[in-house]
């Protein structure tokens, strides 16, 4: 039993809208192959006992049964066919596939180098601003174009992910360097971070909490200590937050809180 | 037959024992040395754990008094690998990548391929070498040259190959020399595979004996055959995938190289328009049905050795081959089940899925005829045949553990965990190895005329099988928890923690298992000259390896053999013996 009175095999608690689905996949999975292995099990011990040489035994030459071993592959096979098409294709599509509308979603970019996670929120103008790997600086990781009007409002934050609780929202993910991978095991989905390339992963959160991300896959020296933190805020929470980053980047501080974090 | 093999048995000791060109000689050179390899190999998986069982110093941390063993890392290691005897990063990093590339390349694969199958593969269709012998003699000292060229990356400036088995660009194009070695080594390794699996392939074809029809053929033998068209097939695409990788480090060029891409804080310079995912693509086209020649051979032995050991014929002969040959064309189109998150078109995965399903069910059958193999069966359980029954269980936990990572929507909260970790090496160490270490038991006495200790080898059996499990089983929690592979020290992060004390029970268990194939080991070299001697046929078996003197002779077979029937005729009603050799004319 979790935290909340749900069922678990070991997997820690779950904050996304589709968490719960591959959550219950994995269950399905794992009972049907301990099921599996445990009747598979029994019926081996029980040949090991069973047949074990006797003196003076005889072995037996005509062997029945040759078309009945292939029930159990056909029962697989007819599972797997039937793990496909009722989970496989439709959870893949919402997961992978598809993205919730951008209207009603939260759209942040971030852009990955070793070892660390930037993020870039487009404010209240909506649009993100341009970005040019030539203006990369050690005060401007992302190279953000400054003369471009739709930076002036935009929000950019290091290995540290806010969003609002019950509202999707979509990473838009490049790296300048590697390849990385954003994992956050309590969300339940992962993505490769990949340069050259713009890569797309989305969640909803439905519970408030601090979560970890982690890098998952082999970035360098420094990869065990590419972690950061998404913080879900209820909707207030978040809005707040966000204005206090917007005024101190409007003021020009150069740190903001959440960067000190 | 003897005299149309093209060479005679030599006289002197370099040519005998050394550049031999006879295929049980070269068997044996690739045995020997396969194991020295998996023995490295291991060792830089006890000192990998031994990190990851205690990353942190702890609270009673003195730099003045490690304590013994962590002095002695420090002063083998040096400050800057193993700084108060705790693991840098990067030594971690390298361990990591050398682990995987020499127990799959340079142990398991020689092992159950090249050793077995050199061995093995002629006295069981009846030949009295490989076709090629000379290329069989090239083959061994090209793998042995690339072993060696693949260890003298850890003499390189900045140490060995850091980015993972799977070297991944462009980390692994931007990482410090030893990747280069790495690539050279591999070009070399691949190239002594080629010319082993043609090699297979021809001798199987045109060298069996009178009788000795495909439909007659052990199933030790298709699995080579099959495995070689699989080496013969895939290994020339990462080759070139290795060549592109070397390019892009020694002559800038960018195949794997996108434009604008930073390395070391600007903009690297290169032409750019490659693609890091080609790298991952060419890759996995070799590395699946690499999966497949790691675990067609041991199939193979598990096979033989169950039937000889029950004493009745396998079930389900051509189900099995028909399996095999299955799984071999099938393990050409699952290879992107390892890029679902790689960032490759999405729509793809839901075809690879379903290819990797398909692939499940010929392996779930091989495991079920070799299951109904033992019923009715008179089982002997030697040493051999704890080992291969033991092969079932184990490959069925590393197979049942393949369902929810080649199920896309699973694996995309499983994948880079140590869940994977833990899948795989169920598939190859308690799998694969456990049955080449049977397939080592059986073979022995045909190899050196003597036969291994029993009790010795008992020992050996549980003193692995025991502690393996409490080995890989907790990497399958640790997954299951969400902890990633790859970490020098997972502590760092929180989310990890909870799982964390798992790794000290791993450790341990590594340690005990070391303890264990001291025994092994023992019992190898000490019986080499002073096992029980033993005539041709010490197991009652009825293949055709047994039919020739142990140890074979040059040439080995007296005249040559002639076959009568399918390999397994154990128990035939009316027959005087329970077991029927292939070669006793009726």
């Amino acid at each position: 039993m979790n935290s909340d009175g749900g069922y678990t095999i070991g997997m820690p608690p779950v904050a996304t809208t589709y968490g719960g689905d591959i959550d219950s996949l994995m269950i399905l999975l794992h009972v049907v192959m301990v099921g599996m292995f445990i009747i598979w099990g029994v019926y081996f011990a029980y040949c090991l006992i069973k047949f074990r040489a006797t003196e003076g035994g005889k072995a037996t030459y005509h062997q029945s049964g040759e078309s009945a071993s292939f029930v159990p592959d056909g029962v697989i096979l007819a599972f797997e066919i039937w793990l496909i098409l009722a989970f496989g294709i439709p959870l893949w599509a919402e997961l992978k596939q598809e993205t919730p509308p951008v209207e009603d979603s939260l759209e942040i970019h971030m852009v990955a180098e070793q070892f660390a996670w930037n993020f870039q929120y487009a404010g209240p103008d909506g649009k993100f601003g341009r970005r040019d790997p030539k203006l990369v600086s050690g005060s401007n990781p992302m190279g953000i174009d400054d003369d471009d009007p739709a930076a002036a409002d935009d929000v950019m934050t290091v290995n540290n992910l806010y969003v609002p609780v019950d509202k999707p929202f979509i990473l838009r993910m490049t790296s300048k360097d590697v390849i990385h991978d954003f994992q956050v095991t309590n969300f339940r989905n992962k993505q490769d971070v990949v340069p050259g390339l713009e890569t797309t992963l989305w969640f909803e959160p439905n519970k408030e909490g601090k979560y970890e991300i982690g890098c998952a896959q082999l970035c360098g020296l420094g990869h065990t200590k590419m972690v950061g933190n998404v913080f879900v805020k209820s909707p207030e929470e978040y809005e707040e937050w966000f204005k206090e980053e917007l005024e101190y980047k409007l003021a020009d501080v150069g740190t903001t809180p959440s960067n000190n974090s | 037959m003897s005299s149309d093999h093209g060479h005679h048995e030599p006289d002197n000791f370099w040519r005998k024992y050394v550049f031999s060109v006879d295929h049980k000689v070269i068997g044996i050179q690739y045995l020997i040395t396969s194991f020295l390899f998996l023995l490295i190999g291991f060792g830089m998986m006890l000192l990998m754990r031994y990190q990851l069982a205690m990353p942190q110093p702890g609270d009673d941390f003195n730099p003045e008094n490690l304590g013994m063993f962590r002095t002695l890392l420090q002063s083998i290691f040096g400050d800057d690998k193993m700084p108060y005897g705790y693991m840098a990063p990067e030594f971690y990093n390298q361990l990591g990548a050398m682990h995987g590339t020499i127990m799959i390349f340079l142990g398991v694969v020689p092992l159950g391929v090249a050793a077995f199958g050199n061995y093995v593969l002629p006295l069981q269709i009846g030949a009295d070498d490989m076709a090629f012998p000379r290329l069989n003699m090239a083959s061994y000292w090209t793998y042995l040259v690339g072993g060696i060229v693949m260890m003298s990356a850890f003499l390189a400036p900045g140490g060995a190959a850091q980015s993972g088995w799977t070297s991944y660009a462009p980390l692994s194009v931007t990482a410090p020399p030893g990747q280069t070695v790495w690539l050279v080594a591999m070009i070399i390794i691949i190239a002594s595979s080629l010319l082993g699996s043609v090699n297979f392939i021809v001798t199987t074809l045109n060298m069996r004996a009178k009788g000795m029809s495909l439909g007659r053929m052990p199933v030790f033998v298709w699995a080579q055959l099959v495995t070689a068209v699989l080496l013969l097939l895939a290994f020339p695409v990462l080759q070139a995938g290795a060549m592109f990788q070397l390019l892009d480090r020694v002559a800038d060029t960018s195949f794997y190289i996108p434009k604008d891409m930073f390395y070391g804080g600007t903009i690297f310079p290169r032409a750019g328009g490659g693609s890091p995912l080609l790298w991952q693509h060419l890759f996995w086209f070799l590395a699946h049905p690499e999966v497949y020649v790691l675990l067609l051979p041991a199939m193979g032995i598990v096979a033989e050795i169950i039937a000889t050991n029950t004493r009745k014929p396998l079930f389900g002969y051509k189900e099995i081959v028909g399996s095999m040959i299955l799984i071999g064309a099938l393990s050409f189109v699952v290879w992107a089940h390892h890029m679902f998150v790689s960032g490759m078109r999405t729509s793809l995965a839901n075809l690879f899925v379903t290819t990797t399903m398909t692939i499940s069910v010929p392996s779930v059958a091989i495991l079920t005829c070799l299951l109904l193999s033992l019923r009715g069966g008179q089982i002997r359980f030697n040493t051999p045949m704890l080992f291969a029954v033991a092969f079932l269980p184990m490959f069925g936990i590393g197979g049942l553990t393949g369902l929810p990572l080649g199920f896309a929507p699973t694996d995309l909260y499983l994948h880079d965990t140590y869940y994977v970790i833990g899948h795989f090496h169920y598939v190859v160490a308690p799998g694969s190895l456990i049955a080449l270490m049977g397939g080592t038991y059986y073979w022995f006495p045909k190899m050196f005329g003597r036969r291994m200790d029993e009790r010795l080898g008992k020992l050996h059996f549980w003193g692995t099988l025991i502690p393996i499990n409490f080995v890989f089983f907790p990497m399958l929690i640790q997954g299951m928890w969400g902890m990633q592979r790859r970490l020098a020290d997972p502590t760092l992060q929180w989310h990890n923690l909870p799982v964390q004390g798992w790794s000290m029970v791993i450790g341990i268990a590594a340690a005990v298992m070391l303890v264990a194939q001291i025994p092994f080991l023992w019992n190898f070299f000490y019986s080499i000259w002073n096992g029980e001697e033993v005539g041709e046929n010490p197991w009652q078996a009825t293949t055709l390896e047994w039919a020739c003197p142990s140890p074979p002779p040059h040439g080995n077979f007296a005249k040559p053999p002639e076959v009568f029937r399918g390999p397994y005729e154990y128990s035939v009603p009316g027959h005087d013996s329970d077991f029927w050799p292939q070669d006793e004319a009726a």
